[in-house]
């Protein structure tokens, strides 16, 4: 897998990392995701990384970045599905990700940014 | 040590079986390490059968060496012997002593080589004897580790219980001491908890926890921060007078965890979280 497929659902975009990813498909993922939410002029991505078995501090990292891109465009990143291993393994790297919110499920999160939505 | 023909024992060995198997029970029942209360007189008689014909078919295989494949028999013999005398609670000494006691009758069978022969005979069996004697403690010694390591494992499983308090509520009852095993073991059940039963909200209550120091704390602080990356808050409940007081000389903050005093406040609050409320329905029990 080199891309991460990007769907476009309503006002969201959906992002799901299907795989384990190589440093390269991650730094795909980011120029792809700060393409897609000015051209679709999202103002949320759900980025699912339940299939996500493994991570090292660049991908960790990469996750941060991409939130924070994100909110330099007016968009803001739910983190979905993360495993326990994943959340362990970042704990432990020092990366919580403080600011970015997360959800146990793609249903959790449109539930999460439906709430935001009304307010 | 190789085996010179001329003095081989095993001859006299096999002929006086009866005899040093009668005498070798003699000397075990008549020591102050017998112990009639554990093992019974028959058990006791084959035991020691099965260890002198393992001892013959060890001699037979022409090698002194005990570690060599003639001895595998012996080998598993004694294994056998040793934990099952680990188990019924022999101590260490009195099952060494078990294949110990068997070097007076065994060298008494020997009476009949001439004098030069029996001692080279008498130095080659007491160094077999020796090594199985080790062996003996050896084995041993790992049975009453295994037993430990067990236990240990146990308590783990034990201590770390998490239930389910309402639909998407979990609750983490921790009883003990947290080191640094046992809270990754806390932290993977809690996580593997949320996961496994969609919970949004989780309560570690610490009531039971005699101590916190910093390291505790730091724990306690990954573990809330891991669930938090998973999608679910975690409240931490049954902070007691000292243990604040403690955190606090300490100099340790607690950033972004909330604190409740007690389980049933972080259960009201959890219950908040979740959009519901226990109300009362007016009707009092009569608590029979």
């Amino acid at each position: 897998m080199d891309r991460v497929p990007i769907i476009k659902v309503g006002k969201y975009l959906l992002a799901t990392i299907q795989t384990d990813v190589q440093d390269h498909v991650a730094v795909a993922l980011q120029e792809d995701l700060a393409a897609r939410i000015i051209a679709a002029r999202a103002r949320l991505v759900l980025l699912d990384i339940s299939a996500l078995q493994i991570v090292d501090s660049f991908i960790g990292r990469m996750i941060a970045d991409i939130s924070g891109i994100a909110r330099l465009l007016d968009a803001e990143v739910i983190v979905v599905g993360m495993q326990p291993a994943v959340a362990i393994t970042l704990v432990e790297l020092g990366l919580t990700l403080s600011g970015v919110r997360t959800a146990l499920n793609v249903e959790r999160a449109l539930a999460m940014a439906g709430i935001r939505d009304q307010a | 040590m190789t085996s010179n023909p001329s003095v081989t024992p095993i001859p006299l060995v096999r002929a006086g079986y009866e005899g040093i198997l009668a005498m070798w029970i003699a000397v075990q029942k008549r020591s102050a390490t017998a112990r009639p209360d554990l093992i019974s007189d028959a058990d006791l008689a084959r035991q020691c059968s099965e260890v002198l014909s393992m001892l013959l078919e060890g001699l037979a295989s022409g090698s002194m060496d005990v570690s060599s494949p003639g001895w595998e028999g012996m080998r598993a013999t004694l294994r056998g012997i040793s934990l099952s005398r680990g188990r019924l609670g022999f101590g260490p000494s009195e099952t060494a002593l078990f294949i110990l006691s068997l070097k007076e009758p065994l060298f008494g069978s020997l009476q009949e080589l001439d004098p030069s022969s029996r001692i080279d005979a008498i130095l080659e069996l007491n160094h077999v004897i020796d090594r199985l004697g080790l062996l003996t403690s050896e084995v041993y010694q790992q049975g009453r580790e295994e037993v430990s390591m067990r236990q240990q494992q146990e308590m783990l499983e034990l201590s770390t219980p998490v239930v389910k308090l309402w639909d998407g509520m979990l609750a983490l009852p921790l009883i003990g001491t947290l080191d640094s095993e046992r809270t990754q073991v806390v932290m993977e059940s809690l996580l593997q908890a949320i996961v496994e039963t969609g919970s949004t909200i989780a309560i570690i209550d610490i009531t039971g926890v005699p101590t916190v120091d910093t390291k505790v704390a730091q724990h306690l602080i990954q573990t809330v921060s891991a669930a938090r990356l998973m999608g679910a808050d975690c409240l931490i409940s049954g902070i007691r007078p000292q243990i604040a007081q403690t955190i606090i000389h300490l100099g340790i903050t607690l950033p972004d965890v909330v604190t409740k005093a007690t389980l049933a406040d972080a259960f009201v609050a959890a219950l908040d979280r979740l959009g519901q409320r226990v109300v009362s329905t007016g009707a009092t029990s009569t608590g029979r």
